[in-house]
């Protein structure tokens, strides 16, 4: 197990470093980033002096050299923009786009699992096939349009709900949240409904699928013969088995979910971290881009770890040590 | 359990009250990077710390100047001007304004770190003099026509309470004390930035207890917030909503031509130029050199047609650098009438009868429908003959190519599309910066990236720029503006209008300079 994980930890140290190269050299290459920061009536001498204030008039080694600098002593770089620690600002807006992600995905098991158990065990039923045909429309529907469409029915036509922005925050053990209000809810709904609609999909037609397999399996028929209950055998011997696959789905769903949030978040008007990344790369702001990258990097690599470990959990079968692919 | 019940329906109906009437919500489109006035001139910056700090002239919404913190001012001789501070002028920390917190301001500017766009070109060769408390006076090293124009966009800090903090500082509040109607509550990168009432304010009182702006860049989500109420005010209204909001029941528009200029840059420093071919793909003299092709092309431009059809009425047609309403442009210069026919002769007459191939580079998504624009100039020259193609680009990549990407770190493109906002609110820096003979030592022609040069307008320009008093400089700058658009240095298309929607009741007043100020909102 201890070994697995620093294996595991070793692969993660070897995916950052590559990722900040790839990005680092990458964003040299789209452009100069002084043209971003100045006015449009900034003289060449103005320009000239951003440009030394900021080391871009040095060879792009150079420049890498000095950000490998800063990353040895603890620093990983001050955005150019907003002068200050690019990654104190990504921590501060991670708790908003935590919470979206996290909300998106209790929407995604609430509302799939469900219709998904649904569809699979009446598969005949019109009632599943208007579900499947949702759920095809859920993954077809380009999400910004959806997102746009969500604001116009329930902020501008109906009025229910506000279109933008997050809700009163309050801070519960260190960590900031909107979930404990009315009003905090009101906000959070919409931006995570549209950022759900994709996994609620795939959570139906994985469910669908796996009860469907599950239901014709000799170990359920013989619990029919047996006499349990229904319930019993979906919710206890059904449900168990066909979760694996989903949990595994979803654990790798929320790193994409966190990553990903930015067309949700420009469009609700999200303070989360995927707005930050678009005005980031708007602006050629490298440290604040390879940091980002680097928090992703390093989310997704523990996610991973956590789904392995919880996989260990739920399929008795599966030893860690085993798992070296 | 009733009595959760009733604290439930209780938040409910506390969630569902409206803010209180003397809130005024503001969606900015574009966010500022920080809350120290002296770190990042830039629009969306200026404009937030303005409600907090206050500069020594003001601009009003036409950019004329107006007395601010300081009530009156002489010019001694053509090296120094003379000062007097307005009395009774207090921080919102409760301390008096004086000249020591003019000196202080002044000192601050070019010693803010790593800034990005830093305000020191304002305050270079001024050395400040004090006479008394409220008395002071600014020599110059050489004279200097837009010592007022530069000190409208120095904001005044307080020596006291702003000595020593950094720009993290100031954003998260501490020293963040100035003399504005506003004081400094939050800023959250990301989110919002909140002011609320000075009751110790100089001047008027603010009918507003509290400001909140909050950042909504994309178009048809701020454009939701207003219509659902979520604020009350939108700035940057797209011109696709302009006319449909202006049938709303419910909403108000406010808009005002602005000081934003949209042109064409032809490069006129190459004898070839990469962009352009003749129309079978061999390479050709540059032919923007000729001035019979500048004035076939400036006469294919349709100004009517884009403003209507892709500006959708929200932009005028333009002739020169800012609109004659301005000081210091020419009434004599009109927009170049679109005449095809003329255009042809004139291309003929030039050698080209059959015209050339041409590629116009312009950035996508820097100015209103930018990429459209090209598009439709683009189809106009084809109709002269002149086989057109465009290439957009992210604005990131366009300007570090369109002013360095070619060799030499020259600029890079034939024709380019780009805009020019006159930020001092007078045609002496679009003249000199985008006209004026490229020279990177005097600081000429720095946004010049046609390096188009013409040294007659340089002469009337640096006579104008040496020139204090304000009639005889306006005569001048119109005069070199008339030798730079005869000779067609660019080619100007449109300026922009800029629009504000609030919720009907509110009366804005739109400002030229593209500043949303809650100063210009009364209920």
């Amino acid at each position: 197990m201890l070994a697995f994980i620093l294996r595991r930890l070793m692969q993660a140290v070897f995916v950052v470093v590559a990722m900040v190269v790839l990005v680092f050299f990458g964003t040299y290459v789209i452009g100069d980033p002084v043209w971003m920061m100045v006015p449009g009536d900034a003289t060449i001498e103005q320009v000239g002096e951003v440009r030394r204030t900021f080391g871009f008039d040095q060879p792009v080694y150079v420049q890498f050299l000095h950000f490998l600098g800063d990353v040895v002593r603890g620093e990983f770089g001050r955005s150019y923009v907003h002068g200050t620690s690019a990654i104190a600002l990504i921590l501060a807006r991670m708790p908003a786009t935590m919470e979206l992600a996290f909300a998106a995905l209790i929407l995604a098991v609430v509302i799939g699992l469900p219709l998904g158990l649904f569809a699979g065990l009446k598969p005949e039923h019109p009632a599943a096939r208007a579900i499947m045909a949702g759920s095809i429309l859920g993954f077809s529907l380009p999400t910004f349009w959806v997102g746009l469409m969500l604001i116009m029915l329930f902020s501008v036509m109906l009025g229910w709900l506000p279109a933008t922005g997050r809700g009163p925050v309050v801070s519960i053990f260190g960590l900031e949240t909107s979930m404990l209000s009315l009003d905090g809810w009101r906000h959070l709904l919409l931006p995570a409904l549209n950022l759900a609609l994709l996994k609620i999909s795939l959570v139906i037609r994985l469910t669908r699928s796996g009860t469907r397999e599950a239901a014709l399996q000799d170990y359920v028929k013989f619990a029919r013969a047996k006499g349990l209950s229904q319930s019993r055998i979906v919710g206890v011997h059904i449900l168990k088995n066909i979760l694996i696959p989903i949990v595994t789905v979803l654990g790798l769903e929320f790193g994409s979910l966190v990553a990903f949030s930015v067309v949700t978040e420009s469009i609700f008007a999200w303070p989360g971290m995927g707005k930050l990344l678009l005005e980031a790369i708007q602006r050629l702001d490298r440290p604040l881009i390879v940091a980002y990258v680097m928090v992703v990097v390093l989310l997704f690599v523990t996610i991973n770890l956590i789904v392995d470990i919880l996989y260990s959990a739920l399929d008795p079968r599966v030893r860690l040590s085993e798992s070296e692919a | 359990m009733r009595m959760m019940f009733k604290a439930v329906s209780f938040a409910v109906v506390m969630a569902a009250s409206p803010a209180l009437a003397a809130d005024l919500r503001i969606a900015l489109s574009s966010e500022p990077s920080a809350a120290d006035p002296h770190y990042h001139n830039l629009t969306p910056n200026n404009q937030v710390v303005r409600h907090v700090f206050e500069p020594l002239v003001f601009m009003d919404e036409f950019q004329a100047l107006k007395p601010g913190l300081a009530e009156s001012w002489k010019v001694i001789d053509d090296l120094t001007w003379e000062f007097k501070l307005r009395t009774g002028v207090k921080f919102h920390d409760g301390s008096p304004f004086t000249v020591d917190d003019v000196i202080f301001s002044l000192n601050r500017v070019p010693n803010v770190p790593k800034s990005p766009a830093p305000k020191t070109a304002y305050v270079r060769g001024k050395t400040v003099e004090k006479i008394d408390d409220l008395t002071f006076r600014v020599k110059t090293a050489t004279p200097e026509a837009l010592m007022l124009n530069h000190l409208a966009n120095i904001e005044m800090m307080s020596a006291k309470a702003a000595a020593g903090v950094s720009t993290e500082d100031l954003n998260a509040g501490k020293g963040n004390v100035g003399t504005g109607p506003y004081q400094f509550v939050e800023f959250v990168p990301g989110d919002r930035f909140v002011v609320k009432r000075f009751d110790g304010y100089w001047g008027a009182k603010e009918p507003w207890d509290k400001v909140i702006f909050k950042f909504i860049k994309s178009d048809p989500t701020r454009v939701a917030a207003l219509l659902s109420g979520d604020v009350d005010l939108i700035e940057t209204v797209p011109t696709a909503d302009a006319q449909r909001l202006a049938k709303e029941p419910k909403v108000a528009i406010a808009s005002a031509l602005s000081n934003r200029l949209v042109y064409l840059h032809m490069d006129r420093y190459r004898a070839e130029t990469p962009f352009v071919k003749g129309k079978d793909g061999a390479a050709i003299p540059n032919p923007f050199h000729n001035l019979k092709v500048r004035q076939a092309l400036t006469k294919a431009v349709n100004r009517p047609a884009v403003v209507e059809r892709i500006m959708e009425g929200e932009a005028v047609p333009a002739s020169q650098m800012l609109p004659d309403s301005y000081a210091g442009t020419s009434k004599k210069l009109k927009p170049v009438e679109y005449d095809l026919a003329g255009a042809k002769k004139l291309l003929a007459e030039a050698g080209y009868p059959n015209g050339f191939k041409l590629t116009i580079h312009g950035p996508n998504g820097r100015y209103t429908n930018d990429s459209k624009i090209i598009e439709a100039v683009a189809q106009m020259f084809t109709r002269l003959g002149i086989e057109t193609a465009v290439e957009t680009l992210p604005p990131a990549v366009f300007f570090s190519r369109a002013s360095a990407g070619g060799p030499d770190k020259q600029p890079e493109f034939s024709m380019i599309l780009a805009g020019w906002s006159a930020g001092t609110g007078e045609p002496s820096d679009s003249l000199k910066a985008l006209l004026g003979s490229y020279d990177a030592k005097l600081g000429r022609g720095s946004a010049n990236r046609g390096r188009y040069g013409n040294p007659a307008m340089d002469v009337v320009l640096d006579k104008a720029l040496a020139t204090v008093d304000a009639e005889k400089r306006a005569a001048l700058l119109a005069e070199a503006a008339e030798i730079a658009m005869n000779d067609v240095g660019l080619i100007p298309i449109h300026y922009q209008k800029n629009t504000w929607a609030a919720k009907k009741g509110l009366k804005v007043t739109p400002r030229t300079d593209e500043y949303t100020l809650a100063m210009s909102v009364k209920p």
